[in-house]
């Protein structure tokens, strides 16, 4: 059997919305060069709502293809249901991944939860500071 | 397909093929019986004994067969440190960058009250005879030394340290894994004690090895039953596997300078072609390396996505990045050589044989260079590292 399922072969092979978005209105970068994966997440948001989003990763093949999936699922989609998606959601959404690499699902989640809370923090919107967890530590993003 | 990943295992080759056939077929006697039948297979593993000795430099008698290089590591391991209990001497010499078989052995044997001494491999991946010199004490039982890096493919000192523990009266073990059939080995001229090799490094089936255990030492068993080995090493005997690694072993040592010059060549290619690529550098020392063995980082990318898409390429490679090792750390070979992690992460192993053209190392550059560049331009750490907000480990040279 492939290490990965098709579709995450797919995402990986053919990314969806990779590269930078010039002036986006939130940014969230999480990981580090150390721990050998980082995921940068560009938003475009109008309206409360994301009309754009753009991805930057550097990691494996399923750190590319989490990101490239998680963005097709928050692309036009509210902020209040960007921030509610699930690194579970992402994981169902590529046919699963293998179990020592679920934390690059993780990490997407966490990528899009920090780029909104950019967004807000920027415009000065208030939110609820549990729901977006400080990523900092890598440890925390390996969940093993 | 081109395969580039011959440290990982290599081809059958259609010599040992055609010699394991018969004891896979008709002659599958087992070789403890007594009747002709069994002693036809008896007299193909004595023979395989003879044509390990004679390659390697020793005597039959001292050739134990075993299942491969794991099994051999552990066993000549094991088979010091008891010898060194006895005596009172628990402490045993390695280098920083050995196979994990030998690794986990020793840190088995930490946990039973022995100290181990890990020497520093250097940049270049080299340790010196010297630095054994300094190492050994009166309590050494043991010095272990791999003849070749399996990943950055450098080559140690071998006789140089023979020399060393040969005069301080310390048992000598080299893992050989990667360097027999590829580089001269003469376990007399060498000074070597113990030696393990497995013959699917070789072009020979696996699931077979041997351990050389010089006249004097008594191996100590890991598999304890039947007689088989002289009695230390239990089981019936893997006769064809065994009848091919010797035949394999024979052919790859009678041509061992046409083909090591052949492969260092191609080699050189590569290493040049590769190095065309900005940030990245090769891993070991240039000139001291198997002949076969092409190891790079490359900055901004990571090892795992690189070898998904050379193998979209239909190149098969191997990386020491912590996503291919399956823990979160990269390989302890790369750190040894004082990679730091992010540069560890985006390794890349190519190990080639002489059955490669000038096209398949011309590809493999243009593949290597092209997904180089496609991961770059999606990484968002390359863009740190253009935009100056990270700084580079390597220069850009080019």
């Amino acid at each position: 059997m492939a290490l990965y399922s098709e579709k995450v072969m797919d995402h990986f092979r053919n990314p969806r919305n990779v590269g930078i978005l010039e002036n986006a209105d939130g940014v969230g970068e999480v990981g580090n060069p150390v721990c050998g994966d980082i995921m940068k997440i560009y938003l475009k948001i109008e309206n409360d709502v994301i009309t754009d989003v753009k991805f930057e990763t550097f990691g494996c093949g399923s750190a590319i293809a989490s990101s490239s999936m998680a963005t097709e699922l928050i692309k036009g989609k509210p902020i209040s249901e960007a921030v509610k998606l699930t690194n579970k959601a992402v994981t169902e959404a590529l046919d699963g991944l293998p179990p020592h690499k679920l934390h690059c699902s993780v990490l997407a989640e966490e990528a899009i939860k920090k780029a909104v809370k950019d967004y807000y923090d920027k415009n000065g919107i208030a939110y609820d500071k549990d729901e977006f967890p400080d990523c900092e530590d890598c440890a925390h993003c390996h969940l093993q | 397909m081109i395969y580039a990943d011959n440290a990982a295992t290599t081809m059958l080759s259609k010599t040992a093929l055609n010699a394991m056939l018969p004891y896979l077929e008709k002659n599958f006697g087992n070789a403890s019986s007594l009747y002709a039948f069994g002693q036809k297979s008896k007299e193909a593993l004595e023979e395989s004994r003879e044509t390990m000795a004679k390659n390697l430099g020793c005597r039959a008698d001292e050739i134990y067969f075993t299942s491969g290089g794991s099994e051999s590591d552990n066993q000549a391991i094991i088979t010091a440190a008891r010898l060194g209990e006895k005596n009172n001497k628990k402490h045993i010499i390695s280098t920083a960058f050995e196979h994990h078989a030998v690794l986990h052995t020793l840190e088995n044997l930490k946990k039973q009250g022995f100290e181990i001494t890990l020497l520093d491999v250097h940049s270049n991946g080299i340790v010196s005879a010297s630095q054994v010199r300094d190492a050994i004490r009166d309590d050494t039982c043991l010095v272990t030394v791999m003849y070749a890096n399996n990943e950055i493919g450098t080559i140690q000192p071998i006789s140089e340290i023979g020399n060393v523990c040969r005069e301080k009266g310390v048992i000598f073990h080299t893992d050989a894994v990667q360097a027999a059939g590829h580089l001269k080995i003469n376990v007399k001229e060498q000074n070597i004690d113990m030696l393990s090799l497995s013959a699917h490094k070789f072009n020979g089936p696996k699931g077979a090895g041997v351990l050389y255990v010089k006249k004097g030492i008594r191996p100590e068993n890991l598999i304890f039953g039947g007689a088989q080995e002289h009695g230390k090493r239990a089981g019936t005997e893997n006769v064809p596997a065994i009848v091919g690694m010797a035949s394999a072993f024979n052919e790859n040592c009678n041509n061992i300078e046409s083909n090591s010059a052949k492969t260092a060549e191609l080699r050189d290619r590569l290493i040049e072609g590769l190095e065309k690529i900005p940030y990245s550098e090769l891993n070991g020392d240039r000139h001291n390396r198997l002949p076969g063995n092409v190891s790079f980082c490359f900055e901004g990318i990571e090892g795992e996505s690189l070898l998904l898409l050379l193998d979209d390429k239909g190149i098969c490679a191997s990386s020491g990045s912590a996503c291919t090792s399956g823990s979160l750390d990269p390989s302890h070979v790369l750190l040894a050589i004082g990679r730091p992690h992010e540069v560890a992460h985006g390794s890349l192993r190519l190990t080639i044989d002489d059955k490669f053209s000038e096209k398949d190392i011309d590809t493999i550059i243009e593949s290597v260079t092209d997904v180089i560049e496609r991961l770059r331009n999606m990484s968002p750490f390359w863009r740190d590292l253009v935009n100056g907000k990270r700084p580079h480990v390597f220069e850009k040279r080019r």
